[in-house]
């Protein structure tokens, strides 16, 4: 047996993210799931409010954009909670790398497999619900500059949360408050594009709170994972 | 000033601070909400727009000072939680927070009390109170982080990070609801920014009452900071001397 190589940053980093990806593989309900959350919370607002062309084109962004978050939030749980039960976050949280690093690519795991299908499918929701079409990119660039947002933000309220047995509601009510930014900046990108403005001063604000987010978050989560581990 | 600030970090020393100080607050605070008020509400002219309807901002403008206020000192004290460790500080920071939320509420609540008459309707989706119902979405979801922990310690550091992201988040929030409205609808002047156009004897009552609710902030900090502090340190022979001094002047008076 050879002593295993020592990894550089990014190695580790690469090796964090293949692991992640590998798990979900293996259990694929923590990718399915979000998903069909999503599509399922959107089919409900027409059958619920009415299918009036009129009336859902106008809903149509703050719906996808409302229920995105939504899945996104939920989705949370599988972040650090398996980790947590069976003692991986330990292990990560004594690692010789810098934690910083780590977080970061244990999110951006989490963001490829429960933001990327949505983002993916989000047109397809939004053409169902009689979106204009000048909306469509404006949408999906929004939410790839969003989700990744969501997904540092809910993993600061995970990271608070992983050490209580149900934290489900408790981390709707300390996140969703801070979704607001997103979620206006978001969906405002939509309705500009959809009433044919510029919109690429909000994209660039979005891009700047996405840079926000990379390079505080990750701070924020370690330093709550560490108090919940302790 | 360092000899200062280590000694409020002791439970003991800011108890007896409290109890030295609390006589004094409470007389300034009275005598400044009573002239505030009776100046405030009978006194100073009516606006030549609003009628009598303006005088709840003698409790509306301080009540959203406390809402700003409380949550900064919330967050210098989180700050010292996590860098210094300091057990004051989380104390203070645990009494504050449902002072903050009782002033957003406040705030909130006279804010539509005087939007009825005034604006025609009690709620808008106006940036000025949407971000107000974010913030005490905000104080609310730390108040309840603290309440699901059962470790003292943990709930201390839990809530401090939580606070400070919090903070970072509140002037994200300010703007983006700020642009949001604009982009939907003109920006609305409702605020009250022009204070310059008002005569002295309407704003001068509004700094009484101000100054008032400022006061009342710190008799119940330290009302509730006292609370917690006998709490904490029950153990130690200065509460149980405390405690048993008040048992033995009750069974003296009876």
């Amino acid at each position: 047996m050879t002593e295993p190589a020592a990894l550089g940053l990014g190695g580790v980093m690469r090796a964090t993210i293949r692991r992640e990806l590998l798990l979900a593989m293996r259990s694929p309900g923590d990718v399915i799931n979000p998903l069909m959350f999503f599509i399922l919370a959107v089919v409900l607002f027409p059958l619920g409010g009415g299918v009036e062309d009129a009336f859902l084109s106008t809903i149509a962004s703050g719906v996808i954009w409302v229920t995105a978050l939504l899945a996104v939030m939920l989705s949370m749980d599988s972040l650090f909670r398996a980790d947590y039960e069976d003692g991986n976050l330990e292990q990560l949280l004594m690692s010789p790398q810098p934690l910083y690093f780590l977080v970061l690519a244990k999110v951006f795991s989490h963001w490829l497999m429960a933001c990327l299908p949505i983002i993916v499918l989000a047109p397809v929701l939004a053409l169902m619900l009689q979106m204009p079409a000048s909306g469509i990119t404006a949408l999906m660039v929004s939410l790839l500059l969003g989700t990744p947002v969501l997904c540092l933000i809910g993993g600061i309220g995970m990271a608070l949360t992983v050490g209580l047995s149900r934290s489900g509601l408790l981390l709707a009510v300390l996140i969703l408050p801070l979704y607001v930014p997103v979620l206006i900046f978001g969906a405002g990108v939509v309705d500009a594009a959809i009433n044919n403005m510029a919109y690429s001063g909000l994209l660039a604000l979005m891009g700047a709170i996405l840079a926000l987010a990379i390079s505080l978050s990750p701070l924020a989560i370690v330093a709550a994972l560490r108090i919940s581990v302790n | 000033m360092w000899q200062w600030l280590y000694k409020l970090g002791s439970p003991k020393w800011f108890y007896d601070l409290g109890n030295r100080s609390l006589p004094w607050l409470w007389g300034v605070t009275l005598f400044l909400l009573i002239i505030g008020v009776i100046w405030g509400l009978a006194f100073a002219p009516p606006d030549y727009q609003m009628g009598d309807n303006y005088r709840i901002i003698y409790m509306h403008v301080p009540a959203a000072g406390l809402m700003k206020g409380c949550f900064y000192m919330m967050a210098l004290c989180s700050a010292a939680v996590l860098i210094w460790k300091v057990k004051m500080a989380d104390i203070v920071a645990k009494a504050i927070a449902p002072i903050g939320t009782m002033a957003t509420l406040l705030m909130l609540a006279s804010g539509s009390l005087w939007g009825i008459p005034t604006w025609g309707t009690w709620w808008i989706w106006d940036a000025r109170l949407t971000s107000s119902l974010l913030q005490f979405f905000i104080y609310m979801g730390i108040i309840v982080l603290r309440s699901a922990f059962d470790s003292q310690d943990t709930a201390a550091r839990a809530c401090a990070v939580l606070t400070l992201v919090g903070v970072v988040n509140i002037p994200i929030i300010e703007y983006s609801v700020e642009w949001w409205n604009t982009l939907h609808q003109g920006a609305s002047s409702l605020g009250m920014r022009d204070t310059s156009a008002n005569p002295p004897e309407i704003w001068i009552p509004a700094f009484f009452t101000g100054f008032g609710f400022i006061g009342l902030f710190f008799i119940g900090l330290i009302l509730r900071s006292q609370n917690e502090i006998l709490w904490r340190e029950r153990r130690t022979q200065w509460v149980r001397d405390i405690v048993t001094d008040t048992v033995d002047h009750g069974a003296a008076d009876a």
